[in-house]
């Protein structure tokens, strides 16, 4: 029997008993002891960077929702508290490495550079995707939970065939981790030492239903022991240690050891969409002790006391952050244009005849409609 | 990793091969010709899958190429979409029917929708290969008609094969397609035998095929109820019935060409299908026939059809399944103006 069995030994594969932490709320340093693996400060440049990704983040975010409340936007996930986990996991990566998202991660995708209007084109309505994903290297951003995760394993494993250097990193909520396609996804690609990063956000609701509600874990991510897959827990408030860990996971799928688990403990402060009403499952006090471990707060309390931030730099970023806000204002103020025949563009690469069939007809409509127009104005 | 052996040649010119062994040498054809075709799925490799479709693709490729997955639906299909982002062109084997339906979710909402949902930046040129339909005494969830759920999925395009020819050829076209195509393989058939010709294609997919003519009464069928319907004409015909009959070979895309211009020519139609009848492909079929050839119609389009009822346990499928008797039945009911005094009976049909 010992032949089916692998290698690994459990403790290899644990998660540090407490999550990895490498500043404390006030920012301040925090001496790393007991965790599993040694986890390194990020140097200064990406501390910088990843400072000014937050902060054009969470204007990107504050932007999104006012939108929806303009009517420009039909509905909008905020990632409002999350900016460690979304903006510090895409810092670490390279473009060449494939990102999966669901519809919760707009800030990451804007981290990732990609045009912020093309973002929100899923969540304007206009279209399922706004941007290129085999150009961006970003799969669409997904909504039935769990899905994009063996999209993810099955990229991942192509990636290795292919020779590339390269991981896909799958994006995941605590909720979703209960959906069989988050287990089909770890244990595909442990089996096949694809080099996936699932990436936890538990912000400890999905919608209105709390984590208790939701796993008897002692972790999330625990649940990745049981495939074989090695993981860690992470202060999901905390960027420094969010790009700690994620290099970690970096360099194990790298170095071809395979998959890699990351639970994120960070927290959801604005509602689940402006759509829902969070105070009905949830207190106020709640949220505001949440408010006092915000990851941007807390860095920008690190890198001024290190000397690597001061008011001039700070205040440069901050209007970059209004310059890119009023930019996506301006442009999402007019209605986008969508061309009704596209509905028939790409059903197929080869159309059917049902199709044409099907196209011709609304092609009829709007002719007729629009001589009937005409004849009015005559 | 096995070593790759050389592919074992094609096989040039007609040769006889049951329908298993044709899409056997249509995935081993398909593999030569280009190195990104993977065929993976659930005892594919080692054991060449539970009807020996992929028998020796491992042993001949490399596990590289044809392998075993975990037992895991949804991960096949979901891994098979990430592969094509990374430009394979995944074929993949679901065991049978029923046991497909763990991938319904990413079938109907990524498989299907992916090209759309990407504005047409993505497609995924993959084939899954369902094992479906009965007749063959399979314990429960194995005898499962399925298309319709696939075929009512804007996205994907569902093809059943009826003769080892179209087998081979409609499989080199599914995975030369970039549409995701569903192959459904009637189980029924993987036995049966015929000239296959690997030389060059038939007609293109998408075009159905007249089994036989006749100028009467238009029999509809696909897949597994093909050699059935083909069956029933015959036996129609020593009751004086010229039955014409047509195979879709695909459900999506349809050809309503063929089907509406015989349809037209005889004025009388009979659609059999091993599935259930209620909201399914016949009765998509007969409305079809309805709205588009009314006035040459001489009496209703007619299903006969699998019964409303969960698939049967193996002693009851005959009762179930649809038979030359109940198609029979069906063209009397089409009400011949000049009903000859024939000689069949109740008793003739059993
Ligand atoms: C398969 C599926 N079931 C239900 C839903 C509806 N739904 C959308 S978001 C959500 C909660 C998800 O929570 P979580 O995974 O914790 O992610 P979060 O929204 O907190 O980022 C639910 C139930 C869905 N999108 N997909």
């Amino acid at each position: 029997m010992r032949d089916t069995l692998h290698e690994t030994s459990v403790e290899a594969l644990l998660p540090s008993p407490r999550p990895v932490q490498l500043l404390d709320p006030t920012g301040a340093p925090v001496e790393q002891s007991g965790t599993r693996r040694p986890y390194a400060m990020p140097s200064a440049d990406r501390l910088q960077d990843v400072w000014r990704h937050m902060v054009l983040g969470r204007r990107f975010d504050l932007q999104a929702t006012a939108l929806t409340k303009q009517g420009r936007l039909a509905v909008y996930p905020s990632s409002r508290g999350q900016e460690a986990c979304q903006v510090g996991a895409i810092r670490s990566l390279t473009a060449r490495d494939w990102v999966f998202p669901t519809y919760r991660e707009s800030m990451a995708l804007v981290t990732r550079g990609i045009d912020p209007a093309e973002v929100l084109a899923l969540l304007r309505g206009s279209a399922h995707c706004g941007y290129d994903p085999l150009a961006q290297r970003t799969a669409a951003q997904c909504t039935p939970l769990a899905t994009q995760l063996v999209h993810a394993a099955g990229t991942a494993y192509g990636l290795k065939r292919r020779g590339e250097d390269c991981v896909a990193l799958g994006f995941i909520g605590d909720g979703a981790t209960s959906e069989g396609d988050f287990h089909e996804a770890l244990n595909f690609a442990a089996v096949f030492d694809a080099p996936a990063i699932f990436f936890v956000q538990n912000n400890k609701y999905a919608i209105s239903v709390p984590l208790s509600k939701q796993t008897k874990a002692p972790s999330l991510a625990y649940k990745a022991i049981g495939y074989g897959v090695a993981c860690e827990q992470v202060d999901g408030n905390d960027p420094a240690a969010v790009m700690a860990v994620m290099d970690a996971a970096l360099d194990h799928c790298r170095s071809g050891r395979g998959p890699f688990l990351i639970e994120a403990h960070t927290y959801r402060l604005d509602a689940h969409t402006n759509a829902d009403d969070a105070s009905r499952y949830r207190s106020g006090d709640e949220v505001t002790a949440w408010l006092e471990r915000d990851p941007i707060a807390r860095l920008e309390a690190y890198l001024r006391a290190s000397g690597l931030l001061n008011d001039d730099q700070a205040n440069a970023v901050r209007q970059e952050a209004e310059a890119l806000a009023t930019d996506l204002r301006d442009r999402m103020n007019t209605d986008p244009e969508v061309d009704p025949m596209s509905l028939f563009d790409n059903v197929f690469a080869s159309p059917t005849p049902q199709v044409a069939e099907a196209r011709a007809m609304v092609e009829a409509e709007m002719h007729a409609e629009m001589q009937a127009a005409e004849e009015v104005t005559r | 990793m096995t070593t790759i052996d050389a592919p074992a040649p094609a096989v040039a010119g007609p040769t006889t091969l049951t329908f298993a062994k044709a899409i056997n040498q249509a995935l081993r054809d398909a593999m030569t010709a280009d190195d990104d075709v993977l065929v993976f799925g659930e005892d594919v490799g080692t054991l060449g899958g539970v009807f020996r479709v992929t028998d020796g693709l491992t042993r001949d490729f490399g596990e590289d190429r044809c392998f075993d997955t975990p037992l895991a639906e949804s991960g096949i299909v979901g891994f098979a979409i990430g592969l094509c982002y990374t430009g394979f062109r995944p074929v993949v084997e679901m065991q049978f029917d029923a046991f497909a339906y763990p991938a319904f979710e990413q079938i109907a909402s990524h498989v299907a929708k992916m090209h759309n949902r990407t504005g047409g930046k993505v497609t995924l040129p993959m084939v899954i290969r369902v094992p479906y339909a009965g007749g063959i005494g399979g314990v429960e969830h194995h005898c499962d008609s399925s298309e319709g759920y696939y075929a009512h999925t804007p996205g994907l395009k569902v093809y059943t094969p009826a003769t080892p020819q179209d087998a081979y050829w409609m499989l080199r076209e599914a995975i030369a397609d970039p549409d995701p195509v569903i192959f459904m393989e009637p189980k029924a058939l993987y036995w049966s035998k015929a000239e296959v010709d690997t030389s060059s294609p038939v007609e293109p997919v998408g075009r159905a095929a007249v089994r036989r003519p006749g100028k009467e009464v238009t029999l509809i069928s696909y897949g597994p109820s093909v050699p059935l319907a083909l069956k029933a004409a015959d036996a129609a015909e020593q009751e004086g019935w010229d039955v014409e009959v047509i195979d879709l070979r695909s459900i999506v895309p349809l050809d309503d060409e063929t089907v509406l211009a015989s349809v037209r020519r005889t004025g009388r139609c009979v659609v059999v299908s091993e599935a259930q009848g209620f909201a399914g492909v016949a009765g998509e079929l007969a409305s079809r026939i309805s709205e588009r050839c009314f006035h040459s119609l001489e009496a209703p389009v007619l299903r006969v059809s699998g019964l409303p009822t969960p698939y049967p346990a193996p002693m009851l499928e005959h009762t179930y399944l649809p038979g030359v008797d109940r198609i029979l039945d069906a063209i009397d009911r089409l009400q011949f103006d000049d009903q000859p005094d024939t000689t069949f009976s109740e008793g003739a049909r059993g």
